[in-house]
């Protein structure tokens, strides 16, 4: 083989799977743009790998025909989006006026106290990730906290986010997506 | 009114009210067939028109007046729903959505066919988990049944019903922030005119309502726009869902004719206020409306009278209730917070003021405050938001509102804390006061002390700027 010859770069590995790329595109019908599917895509890509890192937005890009950047700008606006996966169960705390007024502040202290976190992080075992919420619409549950498999929580008190955290430590109540 | 009768509500008691079967054996969908089959697109608008019905998403425009703004030469609507649900304290939308979805969709149906759109966006806020599965369940069994689709009833009219959901902004709540967001892009709201009805999403024509006024909407068809304004008060007619939260026995959502009191809500359907204490405020609709002062809690809760004890407005009718233990300082710590976190960053004012607020509100609260700091957040608030013209969106307003009305009416208070609460070093430090009181600061030899190094750099710091080269 003569020294000369151009050597490829390596091939990336493509993020997002076939079936995936299938299940966005099938969206593109409902609306008048492709670029519309943004969020749907990017909702789908993190319930698929919980996270949506930078080379699944340039996919996306290629797939809705827009520039990569545009994807991202509107991946960042959301504060939804993590580029790092988080964990199994991301649970919310709410720290709005109804659930602040009843001790949601206390509340989200205390359960990154016991997981050992600050809010916004994830437990060392990849379990558990903590964040805070403005207003999850939940006020009748007030102090209240959300999981994002569903599951809703509150009135809650110290001990009912005790349990609340064990609970959520087996994992979601909600089946895989299948992808 | 004698005895109300409850509408929106009336299937919540009703087991597996979700489900089609059960919606239709309770006369469901028949105000639909009713509209599509035996009237005119626009007799249904004049109904909705004539029942004054107005949104019910916080603004209160008249609902048939904005279907009338629709061009008349228009080839295509589009409908959005905004079920972005996110001002505080407000869960309304939720139950709705969870507990009677073919209500909801029977309302866009009707709604669809007035303004003539064939897909309808529905806007669901990401958090609302549940209601999210359970309406695609219903928009399924709705299709099935041929509520929606091609030729629904034989009429020839096609609808289209898709869920899109959002990424947790409180800013796409927002009609045109909304529509931005539908687009695939942040959730900007844009300048008004050319207002949604003539260009809105994908810059088709397109009516943007909330999910509580659409549900309103089947029952005008089904019994005129005369029953609907024979309940609540002039200007503010039909039923109203109410949600009381906060330091209440109960916390509930429940409807009432417009025109209720907060202090009716809180005795008669809250249990009262929480461990038998007394109502210090309450906030009438969703923390961006202000605050009511304990001897206001008789105003009736509708879109005209809120104006008088100075509030914003009726919002969306999510009663806070804040007792008498706790300061107020603690409730504007949470809106300016609330409001400086959800500032969409598109208007230099709202996205600097909203911070600003945030940071004095929290001086104030860590034993740093001065009195002078609230008048001047007064003058800030005074000078944010459309009101007075600096803003695109009326976010801004609603972070200025709970600051103007705290001040107005807890000013005694707020400077009491401020007196009785100084921190020593939490407050601003002698350069500031300097530059504040506007005497002559010698720059030259404050930078001179800045800068001069005492001690050379930690050996950990391998950045320092004075650190010579190794």
């Amino acid at each position: 083989m003569p020294a000369e010859a151009p050597s490829r770069p390596p091939q990336k590995i493509a993020i997002l799977t076939e079936p995936l790329k299938e299940k966005i595109c099938a969206l593109f019908p409902r609306y008048p743009s492709k670029r519309a599917v943004t969020l749907p895509a990017l909702h789908m890509v993190h319930e698929h790998l919980r996270c949506v890192p930078i080379q699944a937005m340039a996919e996306i890009a290629e797939l809705l025909e827009i520039s990569p950047a545009e994807v991202h700008d509107t991946m960042s606006f959301y504060g939804f989006f993590p580029q790092a996966p988080i964990g199994d169960v991301r649970v919310w705390v709410c720290r709005s006026i109804s659930c602040m007024l009843r001790g949601g502040d206390e509340l989200l202290e205390h359960a990154c106290k016991r997981l050992s976190i600050h809010p916004g992080e994830t437990t060392p075992d990849g379990k558990i990730t903590v964040e805070f919420a403005e207003c999850l619409g939940i006020c009748d549950h007030a102090p209240a906290a959300l999981a994002d498999d569903g599951r809703v929580y509150g009135p809650l008190d110290e001990a009912g986010v005790d349990a609340m955290l064990d609970e959520l430590k087996k994992g979601r109540k909600d089946e895989a997506p299948h992808i | 009114m004698a005895t109300f009768e409850p509408v929106l509500t009336r299937n919540w008691n009703v087991p597996d009210a979700r489900t089609l079967k059960v919606y239709e054996s309770r006369g469901g969908y028949q105000s639909a067939r009713k509209a599509l089959t035996t009237m005119d697109p626009d007799a249904v608008v004049n109904v909705v028109k004539d029942s004054e019905l107005r949104g019910r998403g916080g603004a209160g425009f008249p609902c048939g007046l904005k279907w009338t703004f629709l061009p008349k030469d228009r080839k295509e609507t589009l409908m959005c729903v905004n079920g972005d649900e996110s001002e505080p304290a407000t869960f309304n939308n939720r139950y709705l959505l969870e507990r009677d979805p073919h209500m909801f969709l029977e309302g866009i149906l009707i709604s669809c066919f007035a303004t003539r759109a064939s897909t309808a966006y529905v806007y669901l806020r990401f958090e609302y988990i549940n209601a999210y599965k359970i309406m695609e369940q219903a928009i399924e069994e709705a299709r099935a049944a041929g509520h929606l689709g091609k030729n629904i009833y034989g009429t020839g009219f096609n609808l289209d019903v898709w869920l899109h959901r959002g990424a947790g902004a409180y800013i796409c709540g927002e009609e045109t922030g909304l529509i931005e967001s539908l687009e695939g892009k942040r959730g900007w709201p844009r300048i008004k005119p050319p207002f949604p009805a003539i260009e809105g999403a994908f810059r088709k024509p397109t009516v943007v309502n909330n999910i509580e006024t659409l549900c309103c909407v089947p029952h005008i068809i089904e019994r005129g726009a005369n029953w609907f304004k024979s309940i609540g008060t002039p200007k503010s007619y039909g039923p109203k869902l109410y949600t009381v939260s906060g330091h209440v026995e109960k916390q509930v959502c429940v409807e009432l004719p417009l025109g209720v009191t907060t202090r009716q809500l809180i005795d008669d359907h809250a249990g009262g206020v929480w461990k038998g204490r007394k109502a210090k405020a309450a906030v009438p609709g969703g923390i961006s409306m202000g605050l009511l002062s304990a001897d206001e809690l008789d105003v009736p809760l509708d879109f005209e009278s809120l104006r008088k004890p100075g509030c914003l407005g009726l919002g969306t009718a999510a009663v806070t209730v804040i007792d008498d233990h706790t300061p107020i300082i603690d409730y504007l710590v949470n809106t300016a917070r609330f409001f400086a976190h959800e500032s969409c960053g598109q208007c230099t004012p709202c996205r600097e003021g909203t911070g600003w607020m945030n940071k004095t509100i929290h001086r104030i609260k860590n034993g740093g405050g001065r009195i002078e700091d609230l008048d001047v957040m007064l003058h800030l608030a005074n000078n944010l938001g459309i009101i007075p013209g600096t803003t695109i969106c009326g976010l801004a307003d609603g972070a200025a509102w709970p600051i103007k009305n705290a001040v107005a009416k807890f000013r005694g208070e707020l400077e009491e804390y401020i007196r009785t609460h100084q921190t020593p070093g939490a407050g601003p430090t002698p350069l500031q006061l300097d530059i504040a009181a506007g005497r002559k600061v010698d720059l030259v030899t404050i930078g001179n002390a800045i800068a001069a190094p005492t001690a050379p750099p930690p050996a950990a710091a391998l950045h320092s700027p004075g650190r010579p080269s190794a």
